[in-house]
């Protein structure tokens, strides 16, 4: 069997596939409500479903709750990240420090946050705050390891270049440590964005301040299925955008500093 | 080897790669034959579609015209008579095997009991000098080494023909010498059939009992050089030989022509 | 034939002991030593409702997990996390696989795949409560359906990345389609998969743990969640401390057996920074 010669197929063709993909996936759903497999009672029609989304789209208390979910993913991921960008440099950068902490990290980091959920509760009840610190601890350990290796590359690369020109202080910041570690931030950041989504919602569903998160939590026990069903489309939609978003801030930093980074990207 | 019959005939070989900006015809018409038994050298300059003749050759790539015959029969896919050994030994071994896995996967499909798959494995890295770094793993060695497992991988296959991808065009030159006479040793002694690729003149000249010649892109052969030189041939001795550096020359200056684009042939292909 | 000059480089070896062990120890756990003892000074001097001291909290953690809380809460727990994990590797290999493998299938579905992963994957129990009720089955389905993502999506990408060269050498040697597979297309992808298998790791234990917070009237989840609403705050806390636990026991097995399966990767990787 020869091998073809690879070659990259028309955007066109890539697109309209991908939207037979996502089409097939929407009449699959339609489908099997409809052929009885499993009751619409369980799981809705897709029909449904939309209308319902079209409906909250233009209700005023849906765009309240995703406000209240979108500003505590806001505070919790911005204060993890400030702290985690603190602390990574300080530790990356201060190799006593780095070996000290290194037991307490590799401790704390795989700890599920979810597992503070009830500690966080105790502390400050059903409000705001308690969905931060779940939202905080989970999303600071991705930008502060990110951090932490970026900083560590900047040793490397400083051996070859500043020793070797003369850098001064100031310089080696401006020309060295930012141009290697933002990338790496930005891998964090993008990472720390998606978990901290993720947590903002738990958080709602399982404590039950206000947001998507409790509204799920609401249509479910409410025997709401149409819109549990699209209140989970809603949040899958809203990952994706910051996903989306996110991508595209790390690409650009990436292909500034590609020849910084080499082929180390991981 | 018994029969001295043809092994490899290529008739009107035609390759154009089609691209959205344009098609590009890497190969333009070329033919040769090769003997059972014979060790050729391809060389031209460098862009030439080398690599692209070699995967026509070896059924890797679909040609877009002529053929290629093993034996008589066409070509149309990997063939079992034949075992490439690429230029990238670092990308062509599978770093995740040993090295005798390495040598042992292309036995796996074949009809063999288990110890005569293990006598190939073990008699191919004896051959090439590597029976101590049977358990090692190919990024435990050094870049010889690693196309030393690539050769005895070939070899274990028992292939008519070896075709070999500018094997030695990243090692180092002691390395490569030793190299090129494991080659010619294996060809000697084991009458393996070789065609091997390089863009280095004094290899091919130093290797083959002939050389051919190709053309700049769109490719043909410029010329198919027997290679008068003694069969015992040494790294010392036959590179000192006067007839060495006159068919030395004679291939520079071809190549150099080749290069310029004359396509003034003393043997143009039919 | 003459003897080829060659030579086989060692695979990196530890240092020597002695007075490096002693520092390596020191640096190690001194800090979170001082941190115990400091919690431990903390904790009596301002008697906090929500800070026990560390000692209270042991004898709380002996108190409640040493006993048959743990075959009936913590075993129970793991054994549905091992379950989850492993058919998300399963599933996650085998659908990565052919996805990565079909040029058409992987354009078909790449818009599809990247709206499901992003899903939040916490607000799957509820819609899993709906259509499977709340079962053992339905906990294994919401973890398996949280972590098959990074399995899959990472096996595509390693998958569709397999080095040209080794795929031509396999060709040019007709090494057969399954042989392919074992030897060449699955190793190939293997640092994408463990890199995926770590992530899907970390969701799948997230995923236990909410859902027996939400839908159980047994397991590690439910009995924390359980401690803190009758503030019974010793035993959560040392709840806490279990599963934190349970989050590093994962990572040091998932460590050990990633160093194993992808010795050769580590291994080229140290040669060529060299």
């Amino acid at each position: 069997m020869p091998v073809p010669t690879t070659r990259r197929p028309p955007a066109l063709r890539r697109a309209l596939l991908g939207v037979t993909g996502l089409a097939g996936f929407l009449v699959g759903w339609q489908a099997i409500p409809a052929l009885g497999l499993i009751d619409p009672q369980y799981l809705p029609y897709v029909t449904d479903v939309l209308a319902r989304l079209a409906e909250q789209l233009v209700d005023l208390a849906f765009w309240r709750r995703l406000g209240s979910t979108m500003t505590s993913w806001a505070i919790g991921l911005t204060v993890a990240t400030l702290a985690a960008v603190a602390l990574g440099t300080l530790v990356g950068l201060v190799p006593f420090l780095r070996r000290t902490t290194h037991t307490m990290v590799e401790f704390l980091r795989p700890i599920p946050s979810v597992a503070l959920i009830p500690l966080a509760v105790l502390m400050f009840g059903i409000q705001r705050q308690a969905a931060l610190v779940i939202i905080v601890y989970a999303s600071f350990w991705q930008v502060f390891v990110q951090v932490i290796y970026g900083v560590a590359d900047v040793d490397a690369v400083a051996r070859d270049t500043a020793r070797s020109f003369g850098l001064r202080r100031r310089e080696q910041w401006t020309h060295l440590v930012l141009p290697t570690t933002l990338p790496y931030l930005m891998t964090g950041l993008r990472l720390a964005a998606a978990v901290a989504l993720i947590l903002a919602i738990t958080a709602e569903m399982v404590i039950g301040n206000p947001g998507l998160g409790r509204m799920i939590e609401l249509s479910r026990s409410g025997g709401d299925a149409v819109g549990l069903y699209a209140l989970v489309v809603v949040t899958g939609l809203l990952g994706l955008a910051v996903n989306l978003v996110f991508r595209f801030v790390e690409r650009r930093t990436l292909s500034w500093h590609e020849s910084v980074r080499g082929e180390r990207a991981l | 080897m018994s029969d001295r019959g043809t092994l490899l005939r290529v008739t009107q070989l035609n390759k154009v790669y089609r691209a959205r900006t344009g098609d590009v015809e890497a190969i333009g018409d070329l033919s040769f034959t090769m003997d059972a038994g014979e060790l050729v050298c391809i060389v031209g300059p460098s862009g030439c579609g080398k690599t692209t003749l070699l995967k026509c050759l070896a059924g890797l790539l679909r040609p877009t015209g002529g053929t290629v015959e093993m034996h008589g029969a066409p070509v149309t896919g990997p063939s079992p008579a034949m075992a490439v050994v690429f230029q990238e030994y670092g990308r062509s071994l599978y770093p995740w095997l040993t090295v005798r896995g390495n040598v042992e996967l292309p036995l796996r499909h074949k009809r063999l009991s288990r110890a005569q798959r293990h006598t190939l494995v073990a008699d191919a890295l004896d051959a090439v000098g590597l029976a101590h770094a049977a358990r090692s793993h190919p990024w435990q060695l050094s870049g010889g080494m690693q196309q030393r497992v690539a050769i005895a991988r070939a070899v274990a296959y028992q292939p008519e023909v070896l075709i070999m991808d500018e094997p030695f065009a990243a090692v180092d030159a002691q390395t490569r010498a030793d190299l090129e006479d494991l080659v010619r040793e294996l060809h000697a002694r084991r009458g393996i059939s070789v065609l091997f690729v390089t863009h280095d003149i004094d290899e091919s000249v130093y290797l083959g009992q002939r050389v051919l010649v190709l053309s700049h892109a769109p490719t043909r052969v410029r010329e198919d050089l027997v290679i008068d030189l003694p069969a015992d041939r040494d790294q010392i001795t036959t590179r000192a030989l006067p007839r060495f550096t006159e068919l030395r020359t004679h291939v520079y200056g071809e190549i150099q022509r080749a290069r310029r684009g004359q396509n003034v042939a003393p043997r143009p292909a039919p | 034939m003459t003897a080829y000059p060659g030579r086989v480089v060692a695979a990196p070896r530890r240092r020597r002991a002695g007075t490096r062990a002693v520092t390596g120890l020191l640096h190690a756990l001194g800090l979170p030593m001082l941190l115990l003892v400091l919690w431990g000074l903390v904790a009596t001097r301002a008697t906090n409702r929500f800070l026990p001291d560390p000692v209270t909290i042991a004898d709380a953690f002996v108190d409640t997990w040493i006993g048959p809380a743990f075959v009936q809460d913590v075993l129970p727990s793991l054994y549905r996390l091992g379950l989850g994990v492993a058919a998300s590797v399963v599933l996650g290999v085998a659908a990565g696989t052919v996805i990565g493998l079909t040029p058409w299938l992987r354009e078909l579905l790449e818009p599809l795949l990247e709206f499901l992963r992003a899903v939040p994957p916490p607000v799957l129990i509820p819609v899993a409560m709906l259509l499977l009720g709340i079962t053992d089955t339905m906990k294994v389905v919401v973890i398996v359906s949280g972590a098959v993502w990074p399995i899959l999506l990472n096996t595509v990408e390693g998958v569709r990345g397999t080095d040209s060269v080794l795929t031509q050498t396999a060709l040019s040697f007709r090494v057969t389609r399954w042989e392919r597979l074992w030897f060449l297309v699955l190793p190939a992808a293997s640092p994408r998969i463990m890199a995926g298998a770590r992530q899907a790791l970390s969701v799948a234990l997230i995923l236990m743990v909410i859902s027996e917070m939400f839908a159980s009237s047994a397991g590690l989840g439910y009995r924390i969640a359980y401690f803190q609403r009758n503030y019974l705050v010793a035993e959560m806390w040392s709840g806490i401390l279990l599963l934190g636990g349970v989050g590093v026991l994962l990572a040091v097995v998932f460590g050990v057996v990633e160093r194993r399966v992808l010795r050769w990767y580590h291994g080229t990787r140290e040669v060529n920074r060299v």
